[in-house]
Formats: structure tokens, C-alpha cells, sequence
């Protein structure tokens, strides 16, 4: 459809919370070229959130929705974790299911709407947390790599299982003391963005989100290379500053601090993902 | 004023016809088939969006039936999922997403599942599962076996049993209409018994297949459908399960309720697309009853042939729906019973159950939990007669 479906009724917009009605008037819709410079004058998607003050995870969350090209379009699947808690207060059509689900929701979705609206563009994007994609969901995350899926998977790293108290993942590093792994883990990082490659994706990231632009630009090439050529993946460290034992504002230097050594810059896509990023560069989309 | 007619086809080129047509006005006629080419048979007619499938006996042919209908251009989505908790996953994606869907497991399948099914009931999917009920690990069985239903029954989905070919082919076309009906709109699980049903040949009536069932509109949803073409559902905005306040558990404890009320509400569409919940079977007046589903009561209307020539009058009241349990109809049908016999397909006896749960203080007669047999027997006739011998103390003339 369109950003048509937030125009509020006339004759209701008196009784409308001014949240709703800024929605309307200042929120980007049906501009591909929004991003994250437009974060301090438009109206975001995101209304507050519930998470940790300072929690990394609520920036990328809001680099990530301001970047999204076709937010009137855009669905975005979600899992159990501290994400989940952001779910609610986003203005788009999301989904919370189960967790570890998220891939095989959001492949029944994107199938589906290619095939009820085939002349629409309809972007579907996975957004979970590290146990979600990598631990208990890997099987459907895979398996939608494998299956060719034009879905856009974000992993939001934070090498712990956050919204439980803390504990050990597969993508916790080799020796990390954390609740269930009391000798410190005892095996090494769970190299994902690999597999990712390995199992089809047509484009992969691996990056913190020290850097508002860059994330912005991952997104987008991710979001249309799924949108035309199939699976992407896109790999963020978003560090959960109270399980490590950081303050609110400690976030970003953690991040930088990363930036220089296991979450450097990393960037992989296949021939027809380069064509299209190409191509959208060329029409100034990027 | 000249009346105009306008035709409607779906997708797939079928004329579009009522559902009260379809069921019980148009023609019929015979065909010879298999419990599977019958699930076939019923998705060619009813206008299914979508399906996701996985290998597991004795479901499998059904699920590969529906993937012939996808190629014909009878289905528009189709693939093989990952396992059976993704493939209800995929299908709850595809539900959301506004279609009408369709898929099938059996046994191991459905408690690999098993997480989904709440899930399917609180999104409000009204998803179609066809299980062909078998034996559950472990130790590893394939056979027929109706336990894993006892673990559904509490889902929030509605669960239908169909005794025959037949039976299932007419509920997997009421089942869709009966679970979009607005003020219903829940998943409903449409069982038969593996192998019994699935893997045998029998006379099934059959309406054209030029026509079908309405097209699916998720726009008579009772939450929006997640296709970015609705505003996004408030529900979606107010985190009522994320918080730990008063209100919260209020939502989830009522949203809960709702689910089961729209369950209820579910009654009189099925009583009018499966006439009835229930169906009775030999001599009315017979103070012996057999409740039943499936199965065993075709077992069971065999062994009232059978006590018959021993002069011992019986009668059967074979269940159609167990969620919703129809209550009243079974309470009324007991009226005047000395003895109930609930014979069944697996150990636990969780019909047995039901039927206890909802004749306490309803009915004096006694309630005999047999014949139980599982694991892959058989229930012949003779077996639920002698049971019934036993208790009137005649001698077993039919059991070698
Ligand atoms: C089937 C199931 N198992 C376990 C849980 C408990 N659980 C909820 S959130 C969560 C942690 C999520 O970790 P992650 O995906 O890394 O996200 P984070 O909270 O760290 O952002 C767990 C284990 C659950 N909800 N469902
Ligand atoms: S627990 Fe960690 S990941 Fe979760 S909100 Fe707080 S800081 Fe963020
Ligand atoms: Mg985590």
C-alpha cells in the first residue's frame, strides 16, 4: 500500500495523541533517500523504548528503522529478547511469534505477499537477537539462507543472552564468565557472518554501530539485494552495557574499542548483489 | 428490472460457489480413493493460498498431493519446510500474511510442533492442519495411534475428527469456513487416523472440480493482516505482555479467554456446515452407548451390528468435534444410557476423559474406558463386543 494507511480519519484527528498525528505530518514516508540524518527533524518510527538506558541495541534500532527504504512496506519479524521490548513501539506491521522462529514466520510472509500483491515491493526483515539467530533459531536461519529467501536477517550481537539474566550464547567469546558457563565459555565465537556466506547470503556485514552512516548504508544494500536477488545478512555488535558491566554512556566507546578488532568492518557480496548495489548507487538511492 | 448474475472464478480458474453449494447442493458423484487423494480432492476446491510440508508417514502422500495442486496451479505457495516446528512457523508466516493455508503432520511431527499451536490460536490464524494421527516416540512407531491428540487439546485450536474418507473431505472444506468466520477465526486441527483412513481406498462423493470455496479475504480479520496494507493493529503497539503490571496480566489472561470464547462461539457454523457435532448410529432406544471418534466409532458401529445378532440392543454417538466438545449434544444423547463404552486409540484414554468430564452429574450411566488398544492394532469389531460381554456376563460367541 502506502504511507496512506497512517493518514488519520479528519474527523478523529481531534481526539488523536499527537505521537499518532506527527506520524501523519512528520514521519519520512514514500522517500527511499530518508536516513539517518534526518533523525533530529522527522518524526521516528520508534516511540521511546523500553530498554536498558544507553542499551546500544535501541541505537541501532533506530539507525536501522530510519533506514529503511520502503517503511510503508516494510514488515519486520521479530524474536524473543531484549528487542522484543522495542516491538511495540514501532509504527510498522511487525511480528512477534516465538523465539527462534523469526526466519520461517518471515519467509512465510515474504512468500505470501509475493504472491497476493506480485506487482508491489513488500520488504521483509528479521531483526532478532544472537541467541535467537545463532543458538536456538539457527535451524530456521539457516535454512532460509539455504532456501534463498528475500529476506533481510539482523543479528543484533551482544554475545550474551541478555533478556535472561545474562547468559553464555554461542556468540559469547572463548573464556568469558557468564551465568551457565561458570569456567568461562569453552568454545570459541560462533563466526556467523561465515556461515551466513556459506549457507547463500548474497550480501553479509559485520560491523558495530559506533557509526549511525554506515549502518545506514548496510541496511540499504541489504534490504535491495534481498529485495531482487535473495538472502542477506547483516552481523551488528550492540554490546549489552549492564552484563558487562558498563555505564549508560560507555556504549559507543565499547563499540569503538571493538571497531579496531573482532567486529572490523567486514563486508561480503556475490556478483549479482554488486550489480545491484551498483545500480541503486547510480540512482543516488545510497 | 433484468437480475444480473456476475461469476466469480478464483485464482486457480474454478467458479466461485457458496459453501452451502459446495457441501450439500451440488452434484455428486463416486469416486475410489485413498483418506490422502481425499485431502487432495478437498484442497482442489477450496481455494487455498498456501501450504508448507515436511515428510513424515502416513502424512506424507497428502502433503505431496497438495504440492501436484501447487504445480497444477490449484495452490499458490508451496515448499518444504526445515521441520515441522518451521514449517507451523512458515505456515503461521503465511497466515498472517493474509492467506488461506493448509498443511499436514502426524505424531513425532506434531509434538516437534507442539510450541506453534498456542502461538497459532493467540495470532488468531484460522490455519488448517490436517493431522493423520500416529504413534509417538519413544520407542519409534509409525503406526496408528491417537495419542498426540490428548496433548492438543488444550491449544486453543479447534479439533475436528473424521471417521472416514469421506468425512474428511467434507470437514477440510466446513473447516475452513467454520475457522474464518470473523467472529471465530481460530486454527483449526482436522484428525483422522493414520493408515485406517489415509492409506485406505473407499467410495468418496464428489461435487465438480470446476468449482470452489470463496476466496480467503483477511480483511474480515479480526486483527490485521500483516501485509502492510492495513495500519498495524494497535494490539501491536501496546507491549500488554511485556510489562509486569496488573493490566498486563489482565490482557493476556482475557486475550486467553477469548480464544476459547471464540471456540464457542464456533458451535452453530459447525453444527450447520458438519450437520451436526454429533452422529448417531443403531437403535435409539439401546440403553448400551458407544462414544466415539474416528476410528473406533466405525469399529464401534461394527460391533453394534454384531451385539445385535446377539440380541443385545447398542447404538453409537460418534463425536465430529472434540474442541469445541459438543456438550449438550452428547449429554442429551446419553439420556436413558446404563452403560457408555468409550473405546479408543491409544493408552491414556483421553476421550474417556472428556466424556467423564462433561457427563459428571449429568448422567448415571457407567463409563467403561474400553476397549483401548495402541501402538499400531487394530480395533476389530469382535474385540470392543467382548468387552461388552464381559460385563453383561454372555458368553463370546464372536471372539475366537
Ligand atoms: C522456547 C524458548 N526458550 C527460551 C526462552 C527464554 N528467552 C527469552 S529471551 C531469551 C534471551 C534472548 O537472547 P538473545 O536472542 O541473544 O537476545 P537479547 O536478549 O540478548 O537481546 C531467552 C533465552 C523463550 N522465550 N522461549
Ligand atoms: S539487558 Fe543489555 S541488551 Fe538488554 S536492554 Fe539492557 S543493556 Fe540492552
Ligand atoms: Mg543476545
Amino acid at each position: 500500500m502506502s504511507y496512506k494507511i497512517y493518514k488519520i480519519n479528519e474527523e478523529l484527528k481531534d481526539f488523536m495523541p499527537k505521537e499518532i498525528i506527527d506520524l501523519e505530518e512528520k514521519a519520512t514516508w514514500g522517500n527511499p533517500k530518508r536516513g539517518v540524518m534526518d533523525l533530529p527533524y522527522t518524526k521516528e518510527l520508534i516511540e521511546e523504548h523500553s530498554l536498558c538506558a544507553g542499551c546500544p541495541e535501541s541505537m541501532a534500532l533506530r539507525y536501522i528503522i530510519a533506514s529503511l527504504p520502503n517503511p510503508e512496506d516494510t514488515i519486520i519479524v521479530n524474536s524473543t529478547g531484549c528487542t522484543s521490548l522495542v516491538f511495540p513501539h514501532i509504527a510498522l506491521h511487525t511480528v512477534h511469534s516465538l523465539f527462534g522462529n523469526q526466519n520461517a514466520v518471515a519467509s512465510g510472509i515474504k512468500r505470501v505477499l509475493e504472491w497476493r500483491f506480485p506487482d508491489k515491493v513488500k520488504d521483509v526483515v528479521v531483526l532478532a537477537g544472537d541467541g535467537a539467530t545463532v543458538d536456538i533459531g539457527l535451524d530456521c536461519t539457516l535454512q532460509s539462507f539455504f532456501r534463498q529467501e528475500k529476506i533481510t536477517t539482523i543479528c543484533f550481537d551482544n554475545e550474551v543472552y541478555a533478556n535472561t539474566g545474562g547468559q553464555e550464547s554461542g556468540l559469547t567469546v572463548k573464556g568469558h564468565v557468564f551465568k551457565m558457563a561458570p569456567k568461562g565459555k569453552q568454545w570459541d565465537k560462533v563466526p556467523m557472518w561465515q556461515l551466513a556466506i556459506d549457507s547463500g547470503c548474497h550480501y553479509v556485514a559485520r560491523l558495530t554501530v559506533s557509526s549511525p552512516k554506515r549502518v545506514e548504508q548496510v541496511i540499504k544494500k541489504a534490504i535491495y539485494v534481498a529485495r531482487e536477488v535473495g538472502p542477506t545478512y547483516v552481523h551488528l555488535y550492540t554490546p549489552c552495557i549492564l552484563e558487562i558491566g558498563l555505564n549508560s554512556d560507555d556504549g559507543l566507546d565499547e563499540m569503538r574499542a571493538r571497531d579496531k578488532e573482532r567486529f572490523a568492518f567486514f563486508e561480503y557480496m556475490t556478483p549479482q548483489a554488486e550489480e545491484v548495489i551498483n545500480r541503486i548507487k547510480e540512482e543516488g538511492l545510497l | 428490472m433484468q437480475a444480473t448474475e456476475t461469476i466469480l472464478y478464483n485464482r486457480a480458474g474454478q467458479r466461485v460457489v457458496s459453501p452451502d453449494y459446495l457441501l450439500f447442493e451440488a452434484p455428486r458423484t463416486k469416486h475410489f480413493m485413498t483418506g490422502s487423494e481425499a485431502v487432495k480432492e478437498a484442497v482442489k476446491r477450496a481455494s487455498v493460498d498456501a501450504s508448507v510440508s515436511y515428510p513424515i508417514t502416513p502424512q506424507s502422500e497428502a502433503a505431496h498431493l497438495i504440492g501436484e495442486l501447487w504445480v497444477e496451479g490449484y495452490v499458490g505457495v508451496y515448499f518444504r519446510g526445515e521441520s515441522e516446528f518451521g514449517v507451523m512457523s512458515e505456515i503461521a508466516g503465511c497466515a498472517m500474511a493474509g492467506a488461506r493455508c493448509i498443511t499436514t503432520t502426524s505424531g513425532p511431527g506434531t509434538l516437534r510442533a507442539m510450541e506453534n499451536f498456542p502461538m497459532w490460536a493467540g495470532t488468531r490464524i484460522p490455519v488448517q492442519l490436517v493431522l493423520m494421527a500416529r504413534g509417538i516416540n519413544s520407542p519409534l512407531s509409525i503406526q496408528p495411534d491417537n495419542l498426540e491428540v490428548s496433548f492438543l487439546l488444550d491449544t486453543g485450536c479447534m479439533i475436528w475428527y473424521a471417521e472416514t474418507a469421506q468425512d474428511l473431505f467434507d470437514m477440510i472444506l466446513a473447516g475452513f469456513v467454520v475457522a474464518e468466520q470473523p467472529d471465530v477465526h481460530v486454527p483449526l486441527i482436522t484428525v483422522v487416523d493414520g493408515f485406517f483412513v489415509s492409506h485406505t481406498r473407499e467410495a468418496v462423493m464428489l461435487p465438480p472440480d470446476d468449482i470452489a470455496l470463496p476466496p480467503y479475504n483477511p480483511y474480515r480479520a479480526p486483527m490485521p493482516v500483516i501485509d502492510a496494507e492495513v495500519p498495524p493493529g494497535r494490539f501491536l503497539r501496546d507491549p500488554f505482555v511485556m510489562k509486569s503490571n496488573y493490566i498486563s496480566y489482565a490482557t493476556h489472561a482475557s486475550w486467553q479467554w477469548e480464544v476459547r470464547a471464540a471456540i464457542e462461539r464456533s458451535r452453530p457454523y459447525a453444527k450447520h456446515y458438519l450437520r451436526g457435532l454429533v452422529e448417531h448410529f443403531g437403535d435409539p432406544e439401546a440403553d448400551l452407548v458407544f462414544v466415539a471418534c474416528g476410528t473406533a466409532s466405525a469399529q464401534a458401529k461394527e460391533a453394534v451390528r454384531l451385539l445385535e445378532d446377539e440380541g443385545i440392543p447398542a447404538r453409537v454417538v460418534k463425536l465430529k468435534t472434540i474442541r469445541p466438545f459438543p456438550i449438550e449434544e452428547l449429554r442429551e444423547a446419553v439420556k436413558g444410557a446404563k452403560y457408555i463404552f468409550v473405546p479408543e486409540f491409544n493408552v491414556v484414554g483421553w476421550l474417556e476423559r472428556e466424556v467423564r468430564r462433561y457427563l459428571y452429574g449429568h448422567s448415571n450411566a457407567e463409563i467403561i474406558g474400553a476397549p483401548r488398544v495402541a501402538g499400531g492394532m487394530t480395533m476389530p469389531a469382535e474385540v470392543i463386543v467382548k468387552e461388552v460381554l464381559k460385563l453383561t456376563g454372555k458368553e463370546v460367541k464372536h471372539v475366537i
